[in-house]
């Protein structure tokens, strides 16, 4: 602590941070632009100054820049003296020299940082009256709109994107005032993270590409806080809505979990939502034809069967809230209920649910992570399966040299020196994958094998770390059948010796080791030798952390709501034979929500389950294979339209609203299934509230998602929190080509938000934070006005509640050597031996396509890439086989003509796919197929 | 492409030879682009590409640095370059004459190569030989003491 | 006079060998260096009062002593010569570098002694082809006779020093933006504190010194502190090279002791004005300078003296402006040029002198207002010390401020005229 005097007023302040932190989280109105609270200081932009007084008779002072200022005990500054005011504006008077007078057409105008700042300064009289420069604009792909004109130099763009993102193609080229910032050539940038971009540019030059289509001022938005759904990590964000489509997603600040960044495909892939091709209205289906229900006539059509049947089958989705599968589970009963994925990443979501449940060591949260100091990720292709924590384990990787540096009494938030010292230098980072990922680049070392062979390598790992050794020979034997091929993967045992010592080495020096796993391989020994790992750690007396990754938004709850999967329901409707002729459909009605079993199961399979049932009744966003073979289609809302609630790889629940309300047949999957339950249970009649205590009644474990955010009866005083701006525009005239009367405003009686700019004005809840607007502060980093200190937690805490602490006792979760009873460690595999002639094919996660719903963005789309077949290099060149080549392979029944590509680093017999591209839906991962040869042409 | 296509062998074990003495590959980047200038006269995208897979770091962020120098030529320059100074003190001594009698002699200006690539004029800061100003370098060989005079023979002298 | 450092520099333009030099005492001051414990020799060059030649006038001694030192320093340190000599009206260092390197290979040595590093760096600007030549030539030598390398002179002191020719830009002289470019990094500035003597090339201690600095070390060894501060005029310590450009009769560069009047220079050695041309002001050391004029002629060019008359000793070569040369157009060739040699990182830097620039050259061409002059003045005070990331900019700003200041009617007449009344420079 600290007492400081600011403009004669005495503060007592937390001496960490630097003076523009301090005083921007006191509450002070500071100008800056180069320094962002995740970024830090550099001291580039010079907007930042202040007068900085010796001691109490010094009445002149000296301009220092605030963001470079230390705080000490009785340090005198002044923000309003007119000679630092006088300097600010002239600062500013100086950027607006080249700055165009483009506000009115630029998308950044009226949330933008540089106006912000410029009011704040009081600039207001231009000087200067020569030309300006000016420079060409670039083509940066279908994300990242660029106007150069704009720039004010602030060096932002590229401390996020190559420093914190570690990004390669956007850089600043030449000197002087002619200084561009850009890529080499133009071309689509590379980086996961170029969206952040964005909202890191405090003016106009980096704007958002899909929000420019359909272009709409920010106090023209109706916002709501939601949740990402395009994976299993759970970032918070803002979806704005105007005349019924969702313009843009932006980052929601949630200290817990992503800070202040999103990945492209939570902030782009959102366009699916609009997709002409989303089902409107409720529809019967019989045969080829099709007709239109209104909701009362499809409920009781649908009800009249489900009353006819003498079953009920449920199919649950891991992309659905819990309320819907929650109330899907009601109508069907819980022994008909099944969690609409496959048993085998069914049961490793259990698994993690256990791990988290019972286990001895932290899972921390997203943000927390980049506190550790040592990373071993196990499995996991995570720039491409989780990417936002991809983005934190990078700063995880400069903590150990960071950490140095603190030591030199160099504090943290001085980027520049701290870069000049650090030198690029990263901490114990170790990867062991079956394929090169991008990750590789900052790790101290990397491991490429089959997912039995990493499990035997974590397993090593963990006796390593627990000494004394089970005895056990875990080491991948060298197969002397396949030792001609050996390729750069198959270390001899030595290596592998000293290697899994190394890593074991280096997580035991560390304070704070992370180990990182997840689903991707469905390898159930490697999520426990993960967590056999962490827990020797933390028997080491370390503080450990453990990170599982899951495929989907809500893969944890849905695993919490059931333990049958979709073989389950398989088997439940005949034998799986298809040979037999079809056995004739059972009565059985089959509901399925939000849920595309040809995405979860062969073709074959999914065709033979469905042609067993009389009548489907789907619930579903966008037409797919399994709504084409509805018989009755009901119109789900997506994330946009419904509230709910998701929990993430954590284990923390948390809460999304609906942005608007459709005015179409679309609603909320949990509100059809309330009246296909009417008559039959009170719950069909209750709002989102009483769901949930049916919810929690049921599942006590999940009692905290009653407490996630205020109920509906809410009020700030006797207001409701608006979803829209106190400036939102022309709601007398939007629709006034329909009808001129202004439109009695929606209630919702779900949230405490309404859906009109009327109500409370300050800062709300922050699980209720729609936008983010203060006086004088228009842009996004208006965020610091919500946070109790900046780069901190927001006022009433982060949002979001973790379900699950470390236990003292845990399960456990070494792994043995004789096979044991499911859930419970599973032997450690053999060593993979190749088969001749086959290959094992293990799936390639890619961050735009793996994802089948934000894959149907048209943004997205132009990223995807085309399907393909990645082969090990030795065996390819064995088999006359080139990068380039074409192979055919028989892939869920069809005939496929792939390119093949060789650098992935893949282990000898083993090849890779990207999963879930239209081409490889369905496949059930790892699977063995046989390649003739090439095929030239 | 590979790096091989792109620069000669030489010129790679010369950047090879250079990065073994520092830390990091990426300290031998202003040396490699030196090495590629001064067998080409001037630094094309392909060779920033081939440079960049030799000391593994991203065509971009090499391209930063030789944008940045103003002695690295990111365009093509002409067989002689007539490095003018245009600082104080030949500027003092009439630096501005000196140039008109160059770009008229030459027909071209600041930034220009001459139709025939004999000769590309740009300006440099102070040479460091104020005493005997105005002065220029062209290639590697200082000219001082410049007038109206002697500077078409000066010119003259390289082919 | 004594003139230790340039006395044995031949007139023929080539550099002493190792031998020649050896000849006239060389490395007789690291020998003797050698026979001392390092805080020993910083001792003698602080107790000599050397002060850094290469502009802003820093004691040498005191900057080597901030040098972690002692077995839990890091084990690898650097000592870089600053030859990037790129100062408007500033060729002092090129005769050291041309005519004698091994007198600052010497220094080089000492100075890597004395805070124990292991590797050193000639960083020299490009333009200099012949010293770059000389200097290669005499690291050849000093390798060769063991004066460079592992068991330098028979002791157990190793030392690295490798040649870096620079690529352009002024501001690589600046000894952080030195740094980023030997890194191979784009040469901007970097945030002191840390001071690069703590964390400096690749993280690591590191000491940046100007040549003329480092050439008079050697001196310092073998004549001892007293000698040295004896050689000045005015106890500022050793002699300093000073040399004159513009119209004057005998444009020169000339070692005379530290402190010689300013009159003693610009009417002795460099003869006085050219006929026809009478003596208007002067840039004292280089583009970066307050101007002065008659009434300091008499002032003692040392840091001092100089400081107290309103500008700065700098690099030590004046900068003569005559009566025949317009001052605002002196100024604006100035401002392009620090204009164009910014690096573009800070604000005030990057927008204002462009913006300064272009207000000069209205005044030049008849075009500029009476308020011009306040936005001129504004940019004075915008770009002062401690407002930018680096020294780059206040320097610009000094000749404009003492201009505007000293050469007031002559900005005036340029408004009131419409044109520039000397019109004699396009
Ligand atoms: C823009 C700028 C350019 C500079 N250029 C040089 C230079 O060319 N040579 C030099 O020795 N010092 C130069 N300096 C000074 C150096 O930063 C540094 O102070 C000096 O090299 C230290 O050496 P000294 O203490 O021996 O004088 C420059 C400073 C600035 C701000
Ligand atoms: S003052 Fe700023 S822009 Fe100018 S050279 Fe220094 S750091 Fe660069
Ligand atoms: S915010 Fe402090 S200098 Fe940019």
């Amino acid at each position: 602590m600290a007492n400081i005097l600011i403009d004669n007023v005495s503060y007592s302040v937390d001496g960490s941070k630097n003076v523009l932190a301090t005083s921007l989280s006191l509450g002070l109105n500071l100008p800056y632009f180069c320094w962002h609270p995740a970024l830090h200081s550099v001291g580039a932009c010079r907007q930042c100054a202040i007068l900085k007084y010796k001691n109490a008779e010094d009445k002149k002072g000296k301009i220092v820049m605030a963001c470079l200022e230390p705080i000490t005990d009785q340090l005198r500054i002044s923000i309003e003296a007119p000679e630092a005011r006088q300097f600010r504006a002239g600062n500013i008077e100086a950027l607006m020299t080249n700055h165009p007078h483009d506000c009115p057409v630029c998308d950044e105008g009226g949330e933008c940082h540089l106006q912000d700042m410029t009011v704040m300064t009081g600039h207001n009289c231009r000087r200067y009256e020569f030309k300006k420069r000016t420079h060409g604009n670039q083509y940066l792909g279908p994300f990242v709109n660029h106007e150069m004109n704009r720039c004010i130099q602030c060096y932002r763009c590229v401390r996020f994107y190559k420093d914190y993102a570690g990004g390669k193609d956007l850089d600043v080229f030449s000197s002087h005032d002619e200084v561009y910032f850009g890529r080499q050539e133009e071309g689509a940038l590379e980086s996961e993270f170029s969206g952040n971009l964005v909202e890191v540019c405090p003016t106009g030059v980096f704007t958002d590409k899909t929000l420019k289509k359909h272009f709409t001022r920010k106090w023209d938005l109706t916002d709501a806080p939601s949740i990402c759904h395009q994976c299993g990590v759970g970032c918070n964000i803002i979806a704005s809505e105007r005349y019924g489509s969702i313009r843009r997603i932006l980052t929601r600040y949630n200290g817990d979990v992503n800070g202040y960044f999103l990945c492209d495909r939570g902030r782009f892939g959102y366009e699916y939502v609009n997709s002409p091709g989303r089902i409107s209205a409720p529809a019967r289906k019989q045969n080829a034809s099709s007709w239109i229900l209104s909701a009362e006539e499809a409920i009781a059509d649908i009800k009249k069967i489900l009353g006819a049947s003498n079953k009920k089958r449920g199919i649950g989705s891991p992309r659905a809230s819990l309320e819907s599968n929650f109330l899907l589970r009601r109508l069907v009963g819980p022994d008909h209920f099944y969690a609409g994925i496959p048993r085998a990443e069914g049961k490793l979501l259990r698994r993690i649910v256990a791990l988290l449940k019972n286990g001895k060591v932290k899972t921390p949260s997203l943000g927390e992570v980049k506190d550790y100091d040592a990373v071993f990720i196990i499995g996991e292709d995570v720039t491409n399966t989780a990417p936002m924590l991809a983005l934190n384990l990078r700063q995880t990787a400069r903590k150990g040299p960071v950490e140095l540096v603190k030591a030199m009494h160099i504090p943290e938030w001085n980027d520049a020196a701290v870069k000049d010292i650090v030198q690029g230098t990263t901490g114990p980072f170790y990867i062991a994958t079956p394929h090169t990922t991008a990750l590789d680049e900052i790790a101290t070392r990397t491991y490429r094998a089959h997912p039995d062979d990493i499990a035997r390598i974590a397993y090593t790992v963990a006796q390593h770390i627990q000494t004394p050794l089970p005895v056990a020979d875990a080491h991948p034997t060298e197969n002397p059948s396949s030792s001609a091929e050996a390729g750069r993967t198959a270390s001899p045992r030595s290596d592998i010796e000293t290697m899994t010592k190394s890593i074991a080495d280096a997580l035991l020096t560390a304070k704070k080791p992370l180990i990182v796993s997840g689903t991707s391989l469905y390898s159930q020994p490697i999520l426990d030798c993960a967590a056999g790992i962490a827990s020797a750690l933390k028997d080491k007396g370390k503080d450990p952390g453990l990170v599982f990754i899951v495929p989907e938004a809500n893969s944890i709850g849905l695993a919490m709501l059931s333990d049958q999967f979709l073989e389950d329901a398989f088997e439940k409707a005949g034998p799986d034979d298809t040979e037999e002729e079809p056995a004739e459909p059972d009565e059985a009605t089959l509901i399925i929500l939000e849920n595309d079993l040809y995405e979860r199961t062969y073709k074959t399979q999914a065709d033979l389950f469905l042609s067993r049932h009389k009548n489907i009744v789907v619930l579903d966003s966008l037409e797919n294979p399994t709504t084409r073979q509805a018989t009755h289609l009901l119109p789900a809302a997506t994330f946009t339209e419904a509230d709910g609630t998701i929990i993430n790889n954590e284990g923390r629940a948390q809460r999304f609203y609906q942005v608007y309300i459709p005015d179409n047949g679309v609603r909320s999957s949990w509100k059809w299934l309330q009246g296909l339950l009417a008559d039959q249970s009170p719950i069909a009649t209750r709002h989102f509230d009483g769901i949930l205590e049916c919810l929690v009644l049921e599942f006590p474990e999940l009692a905290a998602i009653a407490t996630l955010a205020p109920a509906a009866g809410f009020r700030e005083g006797t207001q409701k929190i608006p979803r829209e701006p106190h400036r939102y525009s022309g709601r007398t005239a939007m629709h006034a080509n329909v009808n001129v009367n202004e439109p009695q405003p929606s209630g919702d009686a779900d949230s405490a938000l309404s859906f009109t700019m009327e109500g409370y004005a300050g800062i709300p809840p922050p699980a209720l934070t729609p936008f983010y607007w203060s006086p004088g502060w228009n842009s996004v980093q208006a965020i610091n006005k919500y946070q109790i200190e900046v780069g901190g937690p927001l006022h009433g805490g982060n949002p979001g509640k973790r379900l699950f602490e470390p236990v003292a006792a845990q399960l456990s979760v070494i792994p043995s050597a004789e096979s044991s009873p499911a859930a419970s460690p599973q032997a450690i595999p053999p060593s993979f031996t190749p088969v001749p002639g086959q290959w094992l094919v293990l799936p390639l996660y890619h961050i735009f396509g793996s994802d089948p719903l934000s894959a149907q963005s048209p943004a997205i789309k132009e990223r995807m890439p085309q399907p393909y077949i990645a082969l090990n290099d030795t065996n390819a060149a064995g088999a006359g086989i080139l990068e380039g080549h074409f192979v055919e392979v028989l892939l869920n029944g069809q005939k496929q003509r792939l390119p093949v590509k060789l650098n992935a680093g893949l282990p000898p017999g083993t090849a890779g796919l990207p999963k879930g591209l239209p081409a490889t839906t369905g496949l059930p991962f790892p699977f063995s197929i046989t390649i003739n040869s090439a095929l030239h042409d | 492409m590979t790096t091989e296509n792109i620069l000669t062998t030489a010129e790679i074990s010369a950047i090879r030879e250079i990065y073994r003495h520092f830390p990091q590959k990426s300290a031998a980047c202003i040396e490699g682009l030196k090495i590629i200038q001064r067998q080409r006269r001037w630094v094309s995208d392909e060779a920033i590409r081939g440079l960049a897979e030799i000391l593994e770091m991203s065509p971009a962020a090499i391209d930063s640095v030789a944008t940045y120098y103003s002695l690295i030529f990111r365009r093509p320059v002409g067989r002689n370059v007539i490095l003018l100074c245009n600082s104080v003190s030949c500027w003092i001594m009439g630096c501005d004459q000196i140039a008109a009698c160059v770009k008229k002699q030459l027909a071209v200006d600041y930034g220009e190569t001459t139709t025939d690539d004999r000769y590309t004029l740009l300006t440099i800061p102070c040479l460091g030989t104020c005493d005997h100003a105005p002065a220029m370098i062209i290639n590697e060989d200082l000219h001082r003491d410049l007038t109206a005079e002697n500077i078409g023979p000066i010119l003259q002298q390289y082919q | 006079m004594e003139q230790p450092l340039t006395r044995h520099i031949k007139k023929d333009g080539s550099w002493l060998t190792l031998k020649e030099y050896e000849a006239v005492g060389g490395y007789q001051g690291l020998k003797k260096a050698l026979t001392l414990t390092p805080a020993e020799v910083t001792k003698t060059v602080t107790d000599a009062g050397l002060k850094g030649r290469g502009g802003a006038g820093f004691p040498t001694g005191s900057k080597w002593s901030t040098v972690p030192m002692g077995p839990d320093a890091p084990a690898i340190k650097y000592f870089i010569a600053n030859a990037d000599e790129m100062e408007p009206g500033s060729f002092k260092d090129r005769l050291l570098l041309e005519g004698n390197p091994h007198q600052l290979i010497e220094g080089l040595l000492i100075g890597a002694w004395a805070i124990q590093a292991r590797f050193s760096f000639i960083f020299l600007r490009w333009a200099y082809h012949q010293a770059a030549k000389a200097i290669a030539e005499c690291i050849r030598e000093a390798y060769e006779a063991g004066y460079l390398g592992a068991h330098i002179a028979g002791s157990d002191f190793h030392l690295d020093l490798s040649l870096h020719t620079s690529v352009g830009r002024y501001i690589c002289g600046e000894e952080t933006a030195l740094l980023n470019a030997l890194e191979g990094k784009r040469a901007n500035p970097r945030s002191k504190p840390p001071y690069p003597t703590v964390h400096g090339l690749f993280g690591k201690p590191t000491i940046v010194n100007n040549v003329e600095t480092l050439c008079n070390v050697p001196l310092i060894l073998t004549g001892g502190a007293d000698w040295f501060i004896k050689l000045s005029k005015t106890g500022e310590g050793g002699t300093k090279l000073y040399g004159a450009s513009g119209r004057v009769k005998k444009p020169g560069l000339w070692e005379l002791p530290l402190g010689t009047a300013l009159r003693e220079i610009l009417e002795e050695h460099a003869g006085g004005m050219k006929d026809g041309y009478r003596f208007k002001g002067v840039l004292p050391g280089g583009g970066s300078t307050d101007f002065l004029t008659d009434e300091h002629l008499d002032t003692p060019m040392d840091y001092k003296s100089v400081s107290a008359a309103g500008s700065r000793l700098g690099t030590g070569t004046l900068i003569v402006l005559d009566d025949k040369t317009c001052p605002v157009g002196m100024v604006r060739n100035l401002e392009q040029f620090f204009a164009r040699e910014s690096c573009g990182w800070c604000t005030p830097c990057r927008e204002g002198l462009p913006w300064t620039t272009k207000l000069l050259d209205s005044l030049e061409k008849g075009t500029g207002k009476m308020e011009d002059l306040d936005i001129l003045t504004f940019q004075t005070h915008y770009m002062a010390p401690g407002n930018t990331f680096c020294a780059l900019a206040p320097g610009a700003m000094e000749p404009l401020q003492s201009a505007l200041k000293l050469f007031k009617a002559d900005f005036d007449r340029h408004i009131h005229e419409h044109k520039c009344p000397w019109n004699n420079h396009g």
